[in-house]
């Protein structure tokens, strides 16, 4: 796959996709060389080559042109010439964010975490997972983006199995089953995609996204089950509400870097499904199912705050506040208006931020007084004030606390959401109230009052601790005054997507998107700093 | 004086002996080590019996590469030969190179086991060698007789291999069992091949192929009945639900290597005859035989996929699951000539992934083979990560996870069923993949998460030996099973060309601009 590459290394400026996901791989096999009980050395091996595909993430940040259209640093080779599967690379403004977030995730996992046994298999499963999880988000053909979002699950599942909690393996059987139940379809649903694309547009057979999807050649009833096909494996991914029940299971029963990576990165493969295999595959398809989708992620805002509130263990309430959250991204991207799709995915990259803050913070707690009991824990406060602060800010800005980083994305998709789906917006806005309610409850509970025995000599955040927190609360901080970088590059992305849907969809009213560039942007900024 | 006129000579038709090389070698190969071993007295070096098994499998793989340029060549190019008995084409060779390979590992796998268990010995091989034999006969008959002598071979030898454990009363339970039914299987096939002469004519599929293009039968019960009676025979051999009693109780029975070999030779060749005889022969009755197909799909599929969930015994377990991988290959089947790449991948993807997850379980099973048991696998991963890892690599394999050759195998299959429009068979497949996932996990989690965190549970019994040949077997079908998977262009493109060249035609039709009746495309 890497050979066409070096190959034209001379005639090519250098392109960081393929070595994001190349990097972590090599970095695998050099763990594999390592002697087990050298742990040290395994997890500064670890922690190097992910820093190294991590900052290649961060340097095509940089070098992405705000102002170009389309898919930059494309890569588009052959893989499977014969029944025309490409090694079709490129990433965009969606993609860009969720793939600096897993750039930077990865190493604070390893930094942050210890997996108390076992070390060489689990920084080698961190790193291969880490290479799936980039190649999600920049495949360009749908059999690559499958073998990604399919092969992910193998190092998770080994990673919650093998360093959970007491009910790991049945956490990650019942992960695994799902996500491979929802991806049965999809397998299906690409396969009959490219089919009846060759059937319809005549030539070869292929599985490119853009070319599939510029065409748009399937006739319409056809792609409306195409996407059903899709949208199960990436609603079970999300998860949406009647199929997220592995959800609660594995982010509770995973270690802290599982949970984290679960958290930050993996549940983002979803929702990413839906807006590059969903309204740019099939827009029309998706603009007819959008009501199907509002509702369900309406009720996943409202029924993740519900049980999240009634939780026990405080890993599962942090998971249920997932549901809710990833319900605000579903709501945005299915508004159909550049606001709320836009507010969707730096919803994405906040939620990526935030979440996993709070799982690295409950697993400190976890690790410190070997429960996560909600009843068990009291008083926290007085004995770890640092330590209460830092959770206070992170804990704030999953509420949605203006002028933190949770602000301006869940913002920007109950606007969109009013524009576009009044009712269910409202509804969802809801949820809003239930997320301070259950978080504001639950601390209040675990840090207020008096702290009992055990809870007395709770230790005090470490300098280690604090310095894996510290880049996440900079961004919490730092992207809730000024989301505007983000934005800007997001928002031609969004646009231009919508135009295309705009053209496919004769139902879906694209008016905003002709509106004076960088408005939205301009009012999100706005809003975000203004508290 | 009708008396006296002179006897005319029975026609013997003219035997191109280099077309039949592969088949040849392979059987020579088994006669001449059971003259050479009958003959020396004395016990030859340890392991010799395998190099030499493995040396003619291998010289019979490489004896397809010449052939295969030969049938590229338009000059020469795909035909009937033998007076139209064997079919001399890409479809063939690349059925007879899997079968080589298969022949290559089992007896890799055979070398360590049989030592280990005491009754090391020439026999085993010998049978291995003629049964490939049999099967590489099957998978280039281009006529019904010939491809019922093929099978004979193919079983009797087979029958023989399964109760080759004297001393293990299971075995010999198990050979009763496969010889009692697959006798009753060869009996369908031959009443099946009896019914079909009686409504064409012929048993040569050429001439089943031509009758039936020229003819159009008001009346075709007979051929019906006979196409389903021959559908019967194959599914027992192919191990395709309802036919598949036989197969649990004979694969956890018969020696762990001779397990790998149903599962992979035995299918191989069952299959090239099956999808030989239905594409070929009767292609143009394929509205006729795809429901039939289509049932026998959908039920090993399911059959295969939720027997095997309720099972604690790994090497049923597996045999369970090869009748699950036989319901994905007749998806290929189902869809006609369309689908027969896709198939033929599937059977060499196959073969790596099943002869790795039985050799594993070989070494597993320990002195006796009887360790087989999903406890018995508690702990093996730290007792033997490699192995472990192996397994587990075999097993994910067989669920389909992507970067194996199961994989693109599934992609293959699900790919001819898309093509056809049978969306509904294409999910039912997936479903059932997902069911088998779970039983491959469940072997994962005895092997990785056996015990509690404190404390990981620990290899029962005597520790596992991995012999050397094994260990080869096992490296082989790893990398064969990743090849596969990450660059499956160069097999990929083989299995199209392969079977692009299946014809029932004697060269001289074909030269002579005859109407191709070559593979017939499903609506």
């Amino acid at each position: 796959m890497i050979a066409p590459l070096l190959a034209n290394a001379e005639s090519v400026p250098f392109n960081p996709l393929p070595w994001m996901i190349a990097t972590p791989l090599i970095g695998a096999i050099v763990i594999a060389l390592i002697p087990r009980h050298r742990t040290d050395s395994l997890r500064q091996v670890a922690l190097v080559f992910s820093a190294i595909s991590g900052g290649l993430t961060l340097y095509t940040m940089v070098e992405f042109s705000a102002a170009e259209k389309g898919f930059q640093f494309v890569v588009n080779a052959k893989w499977v010439e014969s029944l025309g599967i490409g090694f079709h690379l490129g990433v965009d403004g969606i993609s860009l964010f969720l793939l600096v977030l897993t750039g930077i995730l990865f190493p604070l996992a390893i930094v942050g975490v210890d997996p108390h046994h076992d070390h060489k298999p689990y920084y080698a499963w961190l790193l291969v997972l880490m290479a799936g999880c980039m190649g999600v988000f920049i495949s360009l053909d749908l059999v690559l983006f499958f073998v990604f979002f399919e092969i992910v699950l193998v190092p998770m599942y080994f990673l919650i199995g093998g360093w959970g909690y007491a009910n790991r393996v049945y956490a990650a059987t019942k992960f695994f089953l799902y996500t491979m139940f929802g991806s049965a379809f999809m397998l299906v649903g690409i396969l009959a995609t490219a089919v009846l694309h060759q059937q319809a547009s005549g030539g070869n057979i292929t599985f490119d996204l853009v070319k599939i999807a510029t065409d748009q050649s399937i006739a319409t009833e056809a792609a409306r089950w195409l996407f059903m096909s899709f949208a199960i494996a990436f609603a079970v991914k999300v998860p949406l509400f009647p199929l997220h029940t592995w959800l609660p299971d594995a982010h509770t029963e995973a270690p802290t870097a599982g949970s984290v990576i679960l958290a930050g990165v993996m549940l983002k493969l979803g929702t990413y499904g839906f807006l590059r295999f969903g309204l740019y595959l099939f827009p029309e398809a998706s603009s007819y199912f959008a009501p199907v989708f509002l509702t369900v992620g309406v009720v996943g805002i409202l029924y993740g705050a519900i049980c999240a509130t009634m939780q026990k263990d405080l890993k599962r309430l942090v998971a249920y506040s997932s549901v809710a959250h990833l319900g605000f991204i579903i709501l945005g991207t299915f508004s159909f208006t550049v606001q709320g799709i836009q507010g969707g995915v730096l919803q994405m990259v906040n939620h990526g931020i935030t979440t996993p803050a709070l799982f690295l913070m409950v697993g400190m707690i976890a690790d410190r007084r070997h429960t996560r009991e909600i009843s068990e824990l009291s008083g926290l406060q007085k004995s770890a004030p640092i330590f209460a602060g830092v959770f206070t800010l992170i804990m704030l800005s999953s509420i949605g606390l203006p002028g933190l980083n949770g602000f301006p994305g869940e913002f920007l998709t109950l606007l969109g959401g009013f524009k576009g789906a009044r009712w269910w917006a409202v509804i969802a806005a809801v949820g809003v109230i239930l997320a301070a309610l259950y978080l504001l409850w639950a601390y209040q509970r675990v840090f207020h009052g008096e702290p009992t025995e055990p809870n007395r000599d709770f230790p005090e955040l470490r300098l280690r601790e604090g310095l894996v927190l510290a880049p996440l609360c900079l961004l919490i901080v730092g992207l809730g005054v000024y989301p505007k970088p983000l934005l800007e590059r997001i928002e031609p992305a969004v646009q231009e997507l919508m135009v295309h849907v705009g053209q496919h969809a004769p139902k879906v009213d694209v008016r905003d998107v002709e509106a004076p560039k960088r408005a939205s942007s301009e009012r999100a900024v706005e809003s975000g700093s203004g508290k | 004086m009708m008396l006296a006129s002179a006897p005319t000579a029975i026609p013997t038709p003219d035997v191109v002996w280099s077309a039949l090389v592969p088949q040849l070698i392979l059987m020579i190969g088994g006669v001449v080590m059971l003259t050479i071993v009958s003959v020396i007295k004395g016990r030859p070096i340890k392991g010799m019996y395998a190099l030499y098994t493995v040396v003619v499998a291998s010289a019979a793989l490489l004896s397809t590469i010449p052939l295969w340029h030969r049938v590229l060549n338009p000059a020469e190019g795909p035909s009937s030969l033998v007076g139209a008995a064997v079919g001399f084409d890409g479809f063939s060779l690349l059925a007879i190179g899997i079968i080589c390979v298969g022949v290559i590992l089992c007896a890799l796998l055979a070398d360590g086991y049989l030592q280990r268990e005491g009754i090391d010995g020439p026999e085993l091989y010998v049978l291995m060698l003629l049964s490939a034999a049999g099967g590489g006969v099957m998978a280039s008959a281009n006529d019904l007789i010939v491809l019922f002598i093929g099978l004979e071979i193919l079983s009797i030898s087979a029958y023989v291999m399964t109760s080759m454990h004297a001393r293990r009363l299971s075995s010999q339970e198990a050979g009763m069992k496969y010889f009692v039914l697959g006798a009753f299987a060869s009996a369908f096939l031959l009443y099946g091949i009896a019914m079909i002469y009686g409504a064409t004519g012929s048993t040569n599929l050429g001439d089943i192929q031509q009758f039936l293009a020229e003819n159009i039968l008001l009346k075709n019960g007979l051929l019906i009945l006979g196409l389903a009676l021959m559908t019967v025979g194959f599914g027992f051999k192919v191990a395709a639900a309802p036919f598949h009693q036989w197969a649990p109780d004979v694969y956890q029975g018969a020696p762990t290597p001779v397990s790998a070999f149903m599962a992979s030779v035995v299918k191989v060749a069952g299959f090239a005859g099956f999808i030989r005889v239905f594409t070929v022969g009767f292609g143009t009755y394929i509205l006729q035989w795809r429901p039939a197909i289509f049932a026998l799909a959908v039920l090993s599929l399911l059959v295969g996929s939720i027997g095997a969930v309720v099972q604690t015994n790994v090497k049923r377990m597996l045999a369970y699951s090869s009748v699950n991988h036989a319901g994905f290959i007749l998806l290929g089947l189902q869809a006609g000539a369309l689908g027969t790449s896709g198939a033929m991948f599937y059977l060499g993807a196959y073969t790596f992934m099943v002869i790795g997850s039985f050799g594993v379980a070989s070494l597993v099973g320990r002195v006796g083979d009887g360790r087989q048991s999903l406890d018995d696998y508690q702990g093996l991963s730290r007792s033997r990560p490699a192995l472990a890892l192996a397994m587990a690599f075999f097993l994910l394999a067989q669920a389909g996870t992507p970067l194996t050759a199961g994989f693109f195998a599934k992609f293959g299959v699900i790919k001819a069923a898309a093509e056809t429009h049978n969306w509904s068979l294409a999910v039912i497949a997936m479903l059932s993949a997902v069911i088998s996932a779970f039983l491959y996990l469940r072997i994962v989690v005895s092997m990785y998460f056996g015990g509690s965190a404190e404390e990981p549970a620990t290899l029962s019994g005597p520790p596992v030996r991995v012999p050397a040949s094994a260990s080869i077997a096992i490296i082989v079908a790893l990398v064969g099973t990743l090849a596969m998977g990450i660059v499956p262009e160069p097999f990929s493109k083989l299995a199209r060309e392969a079977t692009a060249q299946i014809t029932a035609q004697p060269a001289d039709t074909l030269r002579s601009g005859a109407p191709d009746f070559g593979p017939v495309a499903g609506p």
